[in-house]
């Protein structure tokens, strides 16, 4: 398979995050980023939003980043007013800003966050869920009972701009994610009024297979090749390597 | 006294039955992967997008685009795939999970579950606890019997902010194991730890039980 890059060109492809980014800003949008902990976020577009200095910004991601990497950048320089998440528990500026109400929450059960980013890209409003019946999430929303169950009404989300990343993607937006990156992302993709994409690896149209796409770039309307990829781990656990010629 | 957590995650490892489809919490559920029997075909599933979750990787072989739910490094097997989240919690609400292992502040008699906020204190966020406690078709807590103060958490009715209503079908603690047969029958104690007395449980424990 070709691995071309840096000669690939389209109305869709762009030359950074920054311009990518371009007249897509403006302070207090809504912005779905991709990712699980730090794996498979879009580091390239984190940082390009942080240099743009746009503030009072809704956030939607399922983790906030750690301090000093991921969305943690953005909560550092107090560009974000509320984050709509289901898990944020690795990020001490989160803490400080959330206990002194400087910061928003909005906690959503992680497979409700999926489910509402899903619903709102496939044009759905709202969708009953038995997830949080009976719980504060369930506060204040309407409920059913079906059969003795109870369903709790959860709405579908968009967003002005999502950010995602993917491993391989093509000029026309068709994305591939790896393994565990791909996470949050496809829906994320779907639920932007504009969705801006970066791939490790951008190639022409052609060389990704049709059957293999796991997003179709009609979801997405810029696409850049990320470049200086961290990729931090979290956690790091390994297992010992058995001697060799041990019994 | 008591079953250390090594222990607790062995007396787990029962629950599995061949061809199941687990999702593992956070804790002592993930050591219950250790005890799979040999030869039993188990599939674990991680919440962020995974199915058949191998070992922990060798130094040097880390992938950063191969995590598990708790955010560690692991590797794949034959049967592997990757999904969407929004897939995986599909799995997860549609019953097509079999058992669920996760741990716990504290269970009521009535089957209600509280793990994920301590009002006053810092909120970490429900995670997918909720989603796993609501779909997930049988759902067994392991836990420390008693905090870190004494108090019991195997109790009458949960005082903190509930993660589910009436579902938890098993309990396993350090000191005794406690099982219903359904959802609407009472917890019965099914087996103690060696060294513990009846007379010692029932003073470590405020919810109802039927004796074995």
């Amino acid at each position: 398979m070709s691995t071309t890059t840096g000669t690939v060109a389209g109305p869709k492809v762009y030359a950074d995050a920054r311009s990518a980014l371009d007249g897509l800003l403006r302070d207090g949008i809504t912005v779905m980023s991709g990712g699980f902990g730090l794996c498979g976020i879009p580091e390239n577009l984190i940082l390009a939003m942080r240099d743009s200095g746009t503030k009072g910004l809704t956030v939607v991601s399922n983790n906030a980043g750690v301090d000093e990497f991921g969305l943690g950048l953005l909560l550092k320089t107090r560009q974000i007013r509320k984050m709509i998440s289901s898990y944020v528990g690795e990020n001490k500026e989160f803490e400080r800003q959330y206990l002194s109400g400087e910061l928003e929450l909005e906690f959503n059960p992680q497979g409700t966050l999926a489910e509402r980013i899903r619903a709102g890209g496939a044009g759905i409003w709202g969708f009953y869920t038995r997830t949080g019946a009976g719980t504060l999430v369930a506060e204040g929303k309407e409920q059913r009972v079906v059969d003795g169950d109870t369903y709790v009404l959860e709405t579908g989300l968009v967003a002005d701009l999502s950010i995602v990343k993917a491993w391989r993607g093509d000029t026309e937006g068709n994305l591939i994610y790896r393994k565990t990156a791909r996470n949050f992302n496809p829906m994320m993709a779907t639920a932007g009024r504009v969705t801006v994409a970066e791939v490790e690896e951008l190639v022409p149209t052609g060389t990704l297979d049709p059957d293999q796409i796991h997003t179709p770039g009609i979801f997405v309307q810029r696409i850049i090749r990320g470049t200086g990829y961290r990729k931090p781990i979290e956690n790091r656990t390994v297992r010992k390597r058995p001697v060799a010629g041990a019994v | 006294m008591g079953w250390s957590r090594d222990e607790i995650a062995g007396r787990a490892a029962l629950e599995l039955r061949d061809g199941y489809y687990v999702n593992l919490g956070i804790g002592i559920p993930t050591l219950v992967a250790n005890f799979i029997p040999a030869g039993m075909r188990v599939v674990l599933q991680s919440e962020n997008g995974m199915l058949g979750m191998g070992p922990f990787p060798y130094e040097g072989e880390e992938d950063p685009d191969l995590i598990n739910a708790g955010k560690q490094t692991i590797t794949e097997l034959p049967i592997s795939s990757y999904f969407s989240s929004s897939d995986s919690f599909g799995m997860i609400r549609g019953g097509h999970i079999d058992l669920s292992i996760l741990g716990a502040m504290e269970v009521g008699e009535n089957g209600d579950l509280a793990n994920w906020m301590v009002p006053g204190r810092m909120v970490k966020g429900m995670g997918g606890a909720m989603d796993l406690v609501a779909g997930v078709k049988r759902v067994v807590v392991v836990m420390e019997h008693n905090s870190k103060d004494g108090a019991p958490k195997f109790k009458p009715r949960c005082e903190l902010p509930l993660t589910g209503l009436n579902v938890v079908d098993k309990v396993i603690t350090d000191l005794a194991i406690f099982s219903r047969a359904d959802r609407k029958a009472p917890f019965r104690l099914m087996e103690m730890a060696p060294g513990v007395t009846l007379e010692d449980l029932r003073a470590k424990t405020t919810a109802k039980f039927l004796a074995p």
